[in-house]
């Protein structure tokens, strides 16, 4: 069995070669399109099974925390509950609201699911073969793809003709736009240790390295945690849908499959979100020990197992978050995201590059030495001695933190002074004088 | 002149207009059948409307058509989350009508099952106020305590919500052999499980940032809206219809009566968990002292009152729960009249909404806490 397997996933090349049945092997065929097909269809597969799942997990994990059993009627332990809840909404009246602009409407919740998916490609879920696309520009891929993702939130609101709905959308467009920034502040700080932006050379650099970047970066990731929540809308900022206010937000007017694949989605942006934090962040599939497995298929097997845990413990905590906290005033959301966590990214920025500049050697313009070329890096990578790590976790935790609470605290210092109840009516005023003003102004023009 | 072109231009532009949002009646967060016209500006609130009456049932005009003894159920039914409060209420009016002299023991069990009540209202008011605000775990955790208290009720009075517990003179039974026991179990679990609450909301830092600052009345607006119950009291103001005008024997205990200072959605949320904490401090000194005797007083069968009008006010969960009633001698009653503190706090929701945002809308309803039945009657 075991070496029917290792035949399977360790020869992968030659036997996917062996398919085309050629003399000449087609290696363009082979790696590039025969095997990815392979790998593609493996992943949607698991991802959408585990989507399925984790929708069970979270309603396991807020039972667990409400004290009460969640699913237990469809199987065993309510194993089942995702297969009924998906065979229902598949066999649900598939209701299009009469004013809705039919195709956005359609073409919105393929958009949101199609851009979470994709994602999937670069993520590194394993050593070596198990990654689909080494792409060298992968996390800049990430950044980009799931940014398109508000665009079908932004389209189901508009085209669902509804006011709940357009209220949601216009959250969720705010929303993302300015959580994408922090987000895409807090990696830089990782990328310049890591000098790569391909998702397994991020992996590698942290191997090399022999540290996880939360070490050195615990501010970054803990503003990639924090924007992940938001960019993901998961309580507590799942303000674009938010329940108790918006009824459903965007998705008000969606039923049935259209409205579970808004649902796939946000679990599979969970999904994206986690696996790229633990990729940056946590290592990646490496751990300590892993290399001393001999067996290539199985540690390779063991690291997709390792990747997976990390992941889930990630996963894990935005339930906890969820189930715990109230969720978030929309201009409190917004306040967070442009006073807090976008200066805070900049401040990350600043600091670990100045961190990292005295952390040079003399030769290249710094002033420790706690970085040497290390063997083998053929880019002339510096890696941190065993001096250099401490450095980096000493400036990271207790020096970069507090300047930079000090530093927002500064800015922001003012900014519960003023009565917002007050502020936002005297802004109501001078908009009503604004349009009374206009309005006389078109009387006086004769103009309708 | 060039300036107002430009702005012309810029608010015709994007036909800057004013939303009307239709929340309700069929919303998650109104607290059952509430219509709220919201003006909007953006998110802003600009203007607010109240549209009630879909659970109107006419009880004041069906109460002149049917005799004293029929009309109690219907006040299961106005609060229906706190229907003790409510029985308690009319049949105190008629006792006064009849100035029946209702036994020690059924007065004290009155007042143990009334604060039963009002804890058990105020757990549902945590429970949906909490999660409007989006923390969904506690309504969990307070349906947890709510269901002990129903249990109770259940096993005395037959019913869990529409708990019909008194008679016009007493109590129809008294109390089964347990009951003693089982309230004192839930007396000794409630603290802790209070806490539990506390630890999620009172020193979180979202929880704070939404209800600190949010709805100020001041304790003149809050006079002036004749509002009643943790509403006023959670602007500053010391009234307690327990305290000022004692019925039901409450002048034999000692209770606090909470307020807070700045008015705020938070300053109530506090009010209301010191409330639950008093309640229970009551619950056990009655339990305590509880009287030996007879719990129904010597009360006709068919009861005539003598014609006249009365005016009896409770404090109930919400607020001042009063009824008034003229006789004219006959068996039904000329004229029934009830005060709805809910009804009355709910005016308060324009006050306080006006320059918040939808979401700040949706927790001063909960603040205000608000039941159909008992607005709409």
């Amino acid at each position: 069995m075991s070496a029917i397997l290792t035949k399977l996933l360790l020869v992968t090349p030659d036997w996917v070669r062996s398919l085309t049945g050629e003399r000449q092997p087609n290696v363009f065929w082979a790696e590039y399109v025969v095997w990815p097909l392979i790998q593609i269809v493996i992943v949607l597969f698991v991802i959408l099974t585990l989507v399925a799942y984790l929708v069970y997990l979270e309603r396991k994990v807020s039972a667990f925390m409400q004290a009460r059993l969640g699913p237990m009627r469809v199987g065993p332990w309510g194993l089942l509950q995702p297969a009924a809840d998906g065979l229902k909404l598949l066999l649900k009246e598939d209701i299009i609201p009469l004013k809705a602009d039919k195709t956005v409407f359609v073409i919105a919740p393929i958009i949101s699911v199609v851009a979470a998916l994709v994602v999937l490609s670069v993520i590194p879920w394993g050593a070596a073969w198990a990654t689909i696309a080494n792409v060298n520009i992968g996390l800049l891929f990430v950044l980009a793809v799931s940014s398109v993702s508000v665009l079908g939130l932004v389209l189901a609101g508009w085209s669902s003709n509804s006011k709940y709905s357009l209220l949601g959308a216009l959250r969720s467009s705010a929303q993302m736009v300015s959580y994408e920034i922090a987000m895409g502040l807090s990696i830089i700080g990782a990328l310049m240790f890591a000098r790569t932006l391909s998702m397994s050379g991020i992996v590698e650099a942290q191997q090399s390295d022999g540290i996880w970047y939360a070490f050195f970066q615990p501010a970054g990731f803990l503003l990639y945690m924090i924007s992940a929540l938001g960019e993901t809308n998961r309580a507590p900022f799942d303000l674009p849908e938010a329940e108790s206010e918006l009824v459903a937000g965007y998705h008000t007017e969606y039923s049935g499959f259209r409205w579970a694949l808004f649902f796939m989605a946000e679990y599979a942006a969970m999904i994206v979100t986690a696996s790229v934090a633990v990729t940056l962040f946590l290592g990646g599939w490496s751990f300590p020990g892993l290399s001393l497995i001999q067996d290539r298929t199985i540690f390779v097997l063991v690291s997709i197992v390792v990747f997976a845990a990390k992941v889930f413990a990630l996963i894990y905590a935005y339930m906890w978050f969820r189930w715990t906290w109230p969720r978030y005033r929309y201009d409190q959301l917004m306040e967070l995201g442009w006073k807090w966590m976008i200066p805070a990214g900049l401040a990350n920025i600043v600091l670990t590059g100045v961190w990292y500049v005295l952390a040079l050697p003399e030769s290249a313009g710094g002033l420790f030495g706690f970085m040497q070329a290390a063997p083998g890096q053929i880019d002339g990578r510096l890696v941190p001695t065993t001096a250099g790590k401490l450095y980096f976790v000493v400036t990271g935790f207790i020096i970069s933190i507090p300047i930079m609470w000090v530093l927002l605290a500064t800015i922001n210092r003012r900014s519960r002074d003023f009565n917002l109840q007050e502020q936002r009516q005297l802004q109501m005023q001078l908009r009503r004088e604004r349009l009374e003003k206009s309005a006389s102004a078109q009387e006086a023009d004769g103009t309708p | 002149m060039q300036e107002q072109n430009s702005v012309k231009s810029r608010e015709t532009l994007f036909d800057a207009e004013e939303m009307v949002l239709n929340m309700g009646p069929q919303h998650p967060s109104t607290h059952g059948v509430l219509r709220v016209l919201l003006k909007l500006d953006g998110e802003t609130v600009t203007d607010l409307d109240c549209d009630i009456g879909y659970l109107h049932r006419g009880v004041e005009k069906i109460a002149e058509h049917d005799t004293y003894a029929m009309i109690t159920p219907y006040w299961d039914r106005l609060d229906y989350v706190a229907a003790v409060s409510g029985d308690l209420c009319y049949v105190g009016g008629v006792e006064k009508l009849l100035q029946v002299e209702v036994p020690r023991r059924a007065q004290y069990l009155r007042v143990i099952l009334t604060e039963l009540q009002r804890i058990a209202s105020h757990l549902l008011w945590l429970g949906t106020h909490a999660i409007d605000i989006g923390a969904v775990t506690v309504l969990l955790y307070c349906f947890r305590e709510r269901e002990e208290i129903l249990k109770i009720f259940e096993d005395f009075i037959g019913a869990r919500l529409t708990a019909h517990a008194f008679r016009i003179g007493g109590l129809w039974w008294d109390i089964y052999p347990e009951f003693e026991e089982r309230v004192r179990d839930f007396l000794d679990i409630l603290p802790d499980r209070i806490e539990e609450y506390e630890v999620l909301l009172n020193a979180n830092r979202i929880w704070l940032s939404r209800t600190v600052g949010i709805g100020v009345l001041s304790s003149e607006e809050a006079i002036n809206l004749s509002l009643t119950g943790p509403v006023l009291r959670g602007s500053g103001v010391r009234y307690d219809v327990r305290k000022a005008q004692p019925y039901s024997s409450y002048e034999e205990f000692e209770f606090e009566v909470p307020i807070g200072e700045n008015g705020d959605t938070y300053d109530r949320y506090l009010v209301r968990m010191e409330e639950m904490k008093q309640s229970a401090l009551i619950i056990e000194q009655a339990l305590d002292g509880l009287p030996e005797g007879p719990v129904m007083a010597k009360v006709p069968k068919v009861i005539k009152p003598p014609a006249g009008e009365v005016y009896f006010p409770i404090e109930a969960p919400k607020g001042e729960l009063g009824v008034y009633l003229v006789s004219d001698g006959s068996n039904k009653p000329y004229r029934m009249r009830i005060r709805p503190p809910a009804y009355i706090n709910l005016q308060s929701l324009k006050r306080m909404a006006i320059g918040h945002l939808v979401a700040d809308v949706v927790a001063l309803i909960g603040t205000i806490d608000i039941v159909l039945g008992e607005v709409d009657r």
